[in-house]
């Protein structure tokens, strides 16, 4: 395009006309960017005016005073403090916290199952090459939120309630040692509990802080910058004298040593979950709407990236497999020697979509009652307050940062990922 | 106003709400149907019967509604709304009206914008609980996992009560009535919480409604009633009127048996006024002088039809307590039609 177009680029020094604008292929994409851009602003301008001119004659005004003010509702799963007094603003960071916590749980099953059910559908293996393929097309064929119910309604139907832990002939008794209950309010599973803990005072005892954590967290920062010093010094090792010393049992004791010795230091103790009045007390409490909510996104999802795991490895050229295997390579070496790291290149950007869709698709919470973001924020703060263009403004602005920063940190990966051609 | 109808979509939709503020009246009777909305079931309140008929007590407002003003009691095409849908609803103008057991408060009338038109049950909340679980009041639900319908009073109502009792409970947020009866039953939660009305009315549903208990407390005044937007006035005083109608004629002995007889004219004008013989009370409304008749004719006086969907002859065995007529010791007290 641009040969043709001006004979005279960099030869005289031809004054600029405003016609060039249009005429001259230089600047002409530039000038209808301009307009375009200038369009959407004015149309921006025009939508945002008519809402906030509407809003007015309707007597409402955009305001987020409300986020200040007390919540007067409570929230079942709270992973910081919270209570029917906190701000609304509270509530939703706690709602936010919440879509997090499931959003990352289900993204990390659902690669899980993605890989090993995608690997799995191109085996040699019949049965299992078609048990995976049903499992793809079931799942993904049936809309998430009917999965999310499914779950949901077989766990209350199903699991016994904590009433039937009772009496001297339970129906139902806890797993692992009486130290594990499975319930149809959820599971509970013993928590940890530090009787030095660092916020812990005479008068107040308490049992975990987040300075515990970072402790611990910093001794596991440590162990992995020494062991992948001690890698290092295994592969130069290598490198000199063509033998790899064996680093098993350094490893081991540098994970194990300095977390052992602050676990001992902060006075470690596991609070075992116990049946008292109506539920089970103590331990930690993993919700049934998590779990359904968890496990249905996980398994909804996993159908879509096991599809994209096996265009992926599809994608590789058979030869490669075959070079390979003539090399001498073992099956498992080859697939994760060869073709994986390549097909990884395939695999990544639709991967990222996945993961967003997670994220999105959390918003479905509320149909099992899980107090994600669109339950506390765009649900009853919106309700109790009326104030329905502001929380869902705020709604917008949670989920697109939260899907951007998703997109950013994948898209980090995937260029590291990607050929490095030379 | 084209280009707000226009651009109201592109906005959330259903807050548009002045557009759609005026002349309700006039809407209504162009299209030729009341757009009512209520529960997505709660029986004796509102629920489609074998027929699909909607029937019930919430609904009864709307047909009395429907009668006064195009003169048929069926045409009203009746809008499931949830705890969470109803207002949006109602403010997009979705709905004309709405008669959903829906508690008159402060900031609803105030904040939300809009208008309550009187109140049709008087009730308050309460708790229900399996009676295998030998709990006798309230005070003993330390611990308890509780079943609530979110964006409801009841779940505020829950917080305020365990806070200031200083005992600690589990919500288990639900968005529809029916969910909330299910988990119930599943044993999901031990413990459902709503207006008491409306545990009767969903224990009456019950396998055993022996098993379940409803406790002696009632933990906050709850007086439910229709409602429709702030700033049509005239829409507002219908259904005002209308509600008042079947309750004045319960007061002054007007009942379905006796309804065409009176409205011949009887010897008692405040009679002859309400069924429209004397005086033009139906003018100032913008109706005709028959539109209270219709209203009582659909069903009868509100004694009636409490009587007939909710009352102590019916499973859930209502008894009118709180909503009595004020001449026998009840709070149903209708101002004069005068
Ligand atoms: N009166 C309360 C509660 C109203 C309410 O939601 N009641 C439940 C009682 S079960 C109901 O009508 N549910 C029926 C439904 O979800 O459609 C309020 O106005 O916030």
């Amino acid at each position: 395009m641009t040969t043709i177009s001006d004979p005279s680029v960099g030869t005289t020094n031809q004054s600029f006309r405003l016609a060039m604008l249009l005429n001259d292929t230089r600047y002409r994409s530039l000038t209808f960017q301009f307009i375009a851009l200038v369009a959407i602003i004015a149309f921006m301008a025009f939508v945002g005016g008519n809402l906030v001119r509407n809003l007015a004659e309707a007597g409402l005004n955009i305001s987020y005073k409300f986020l200040g003010e007390p919540a007067g509702y409570d929230i079942n799963q709270r992973p910081i403090e919270y209570d029917s007094q906190s701000s609304h603003g509270r509530a939703a960071i706690v709602g936010l916290l919440n879509t997090l916590i499931v959003a990352v749980l289900a993204c990390i099953t659902a690669t899980v199952i993605g890989v090993v059910a995608g690997v799995l559908r191109l085996s040699n293996n019949w049965l299992v090459s078609k048990i995976m393929s049903f499992y793809v097309e079931i799942f993904r064929n049936v809309p998430v939120l009917i999965w999310i119910l499914i779950i949901f309604s077989i766990m209350i139907n199903a699991l016994p309630g904590p009433r039937e832990f009772k009496g001297d002939t339970p129906s139902a008794s806890m797993i692992l040692f009486d130290t594990v209950a499975v319930t149809n309010r959820g599971v509970f599973v013993p928590s940890p509990e530090f009787s030095n803990s660092f916020a812990s005072t005479e008068e107040v005892p308490v049992t975990s802080t987040g300075m515990d954590w970072l402790l611990i967290l910093a001794a596991l920062v440590l162990s992995w910058i020494v062991a992948t010093r001690v890698s290092q010094w295994a592969s130069k090792t290598q490198e000199e004298t063509g033998i790899r010393p064996k680093t098993w049992h350094m490893r081991l004791a540098i994970w194990a040593v300095p977390l052992a010795g602050v676990l001992l230091f902060l006075g470690l103790t596991w609070n075992i979950p116990e049946l008292k009045g109506f539920n089970f007390k103590g331990g930690l409490q993993i919700r049934g709407s998590l779990l359904a909510l968890w496990f249905a996104l996980a398994i909804y999802t996993g159908a879509f990236i096991a599809e994209n795991v096996r265009a992926g490895i599809m994608a590789i050229s058979k030869g490669q497999t075959e070079a390979a295997g003539a090399l001498g390579l073992r099956p498992n070496l080859i697939m994760s020697l060869v073709v994986l790291p390549q097909a990884l290149r395939v695999i990544i950007p639709p991967l990222i979509s996945q993961y967003l869709n997670i994220t999105k698709n959390s918003s479905l919470a509320i149909a099992v009652g899980y107090m994600d973001v669109t339950g506390t924020l765009g649900g009853i703060t919106l309700l109790q307050t009326g104030r329905a263009i502001e929380t869902i403004l705020l709604l917008m602005l949670f989920y697109l940062t939260v899907s951007l920063l998703i997109s950013a940190v994948m898209n980090v990966f995937n260029n590291r990922m990607k050929l490095k051609e030379r | 106003m084209k280009k707000t109808v226009i651009l109201g979509a592109l906005t959330v939709a259903g807050l548009a709400a002045g557009a759609a503020a005026a002349a309700t009246l006039d809407d209504v009777k162009a299209r030729g149907k009341l757009n009512c909305g209520v529960t997505t079931g709660v029986p004796g309140f509102a629920e489609p019967d074998a027929n699909g008929v909607w029937q019930g007590f919430d609904v009864a407002v709307c047909r009395a509604v429907a009668a006064a003003v195009l003169g048929d009691s069926t045409a009203v095409e009746f809008v499931p709304t949830t705890g969470k849908t109803r207002f949006t609803a109602l403010a997009s103008g979705e709905i004309d009206m709405l008669a959903r057991n829906t508690t008159w408060t402060f900031s609803r009338d105030v904040d939300l914008k809009f208008e309550f038109t009187g109140v049709n049950y008087y009730d308050g909340q309460g708790f229900m609980i399996p009676a295998e679980l030998g709990v006798s009041s309230a005070s003993e639900l330390d611990g308890a996992t509780v079943c609530i319908q979110t964006g409801t009073t009841t779940e505020l109502n829950l917080a305020d009560f365990f806070r200031s009792n200083n005992i600690s409970y589990e919500p288990v947020p639900i968005e529809t009535g029916a969910e909330a009866v299910q988990q119930y039953n599943a044993g999901a939660c031990d413990v459902y919480t709503t207006d008491a009305s409306a545990l009767a009315a969903q224990r009456a549903n019950f396998e055993d409604p022996s098993a379940h208990v409803i406790m002696p407390e009632i933990i906050s005044k709850e007086p439910l009633g229709p409602l429709v937007r702030h700033g049509d006035h005239e829409w507002g005083d219908i259904v005002r009127w209308t509600l008042n109608a079947l309750i004045t004629a319960e007061e002054l002995g007007v009942n379905s048996a006796n309804l065409a007889e009176l409205s011949g004219g009887s010897n008692n004008p405040e009679i002859n006024r309400l069924l429209g013989t004397e005086g033009d009370l139906g003018a100032m409304l913008g109706l005709d002088a028959e539109w209270a008749k219709r209203a009582i004719g659909v069903a009868g006086n509100y004694g009636e039809v409490f009587a007939k969907n909710i009352g102590e002859d019916t499973p859930i065995g209502l008894a009118r307590g709180l909503n009595a007529q004020w001449t026998d010791g009840g709070l149903i007290y209708s101002p004069p039609f005068r």
